[in-house]
């Protein structure tokens, strides 16, 4: 049964129909383990433009072919966090990777690793939320912006400060990074690179005061010390953080040679 | 389990690993005092075991190889598997086996240093 569209959309969506030259095989894994342990890929040629993201790709699957895929997807322009999968092994954001750059007839997507699968490439995000949260990622201090006798008041920033953590103040929390850590996949209570650089992103703030705090959360048999710096994390940021970095330098304050 | 926080284990396990190092360097070097067949003769060993100083080297190298050793086999068994009993059972194993080499090889050393062997 076809609904009815809205003309604008529907003019939309025949416009793109009639000028796409080139189609791709998108394999998608499906799973449900609320239902049962099976897994399989299932097949669908969608066609596409070279503007076409992976997230284009799967909402059309999703409007045309098979409306039960399931996906988390939100913003459709990186900045939610919510698209991530692994395309062609890869995690990437759906929304952001573009197909005619993955060089590929054929488009494998994935949930992420190192993520409970909720259903088909949706995951959740429990414990990496748990462990964000772990790390207090918030500026801590014993006075308030809010001053009782003049009303509000700033906490300031000097430009030179603000380059000491800003990359990492991009965070999206889309997880890519914690699913390409092989730490991760072994160790089902290591905290994760995305905490990590966001516990560097807080001590590194001047106007922070909760250093200790955070070093102490991070400072356990399963924290930052279990990192074997992959890098890995770094390479899938689609915001150019660069968590590996970030845990190397919270190392310098455990070890004293960074105030 | 762990009574000492880990950034202080991974101080002396990055402290001993550079001790060891440099130890097994000059441990190395001893050998260019004599030719590489001669250093390992089995009188030119009791000897080195016999000068204090060379002694004290090997129990030396021996403490550090064992504790970065077994602190780094601890840290592979904690990624391989996690949960509380476990941890500490890797914990005190590792503890356990550190103690009974750095035993067994300063027995070892103080025998073939006192000539007992």
């Amino acid at each position: 049964m076809m609904a009815t569209l809205h003309p604008k959309l529907s003019e939309e969506r025949s416009q793109t129909v009639v000028s796409s030259t080139k189609s791709v095989k998108l394999k998608i894994k499906r799973s449900n383990p609320n239902v049962n342990s099976e897994e399989r890929f299932d097949d669908y040629v969608v066609p596409i433009e070279k503007w076409t993201t992976v997230l284009d790709a799967l909402l059309d699957v999703k409007s045309h072919l098979d409306h039960s895929v399931g996906i988390r997807y939100s913003c459709r322009q990186a900045s939610c966090g919510s698209c991530g999968m692994k395309i062609n092994g890869k995690p990437a954001l759906a929304c952001f990777t573009k197909i005619s750059e993955l060089d590929s007839d054929t488009i494998t997507v994935e949930p992420m690793d190192n993520f409970p699968v909720v259903r088909d490439l949706a995951v959740g995000f429990e414990r990496m939320i748990n462990n964000h949260k772990k790390v207090m990622p918030y500026v801590i201090r014993d006075d308030s912006e809010i001053d009782p006798e003049s009303g509000m008041r700033e906490f300031l920033q000097s430009p030179e400060n603000v380059e000491k953590y800003i990359q990492f103040s991009s965070c999206i929390k889309c997880g890519l990074c914690n699913s390409a850590c092989p730490t991760m996949a072994m160790d089902t209570t290591f905290v994760g690179p995305q905490a990590l650089a966001q516990a560097y992103r807080y001590i590194a703030d001047d106007r922070d005061k909760g250093k200790n705090k955070r070093l102490k959360v991070i400072d356990e048999s399963h924290g930052i010390w279990r990192c074997h710096f992959a890098g890995s994390c770094s390479q899938v940021c689609p915001k150019g953080v660069d968590p590996a970095m970030g845990i190397q330098l919270l190392r310098g304050y455990l070890l004293g040679i960074r105030d | 389990m762990m009574v000492l926080r880990e950034s202080i284990i991974m101080k002396i396990h990055y402290g001993t690993a550079i001790g060891a190092l440099s130890l097994t360097v000059v441990h190395i070097l001893m050998r260019l005092t004599q030719d590489f067949h001669e250093s390992l003769a089995y009188e030119n060993v009791i000897a080195n075991y016999e000068s204090v100083g060379y002694a004290l080297l090997l129990e030396l190298l021996l403490i550090l190889i064992s504790v970065h050793g077994f602190n780094g086999l601890r840290v592979i068994l904690l990624e391989m598997n996690q949960g509380p009993t476990y941890e500490k059972a890797v914990t005190i194993g590792c503890l356990a086996a550190m103690a009974g080499l750095i035993a067994y090889g300063s027995r070892t050393i103080i025998m073939t240093s006192m000539g007992m062997v």
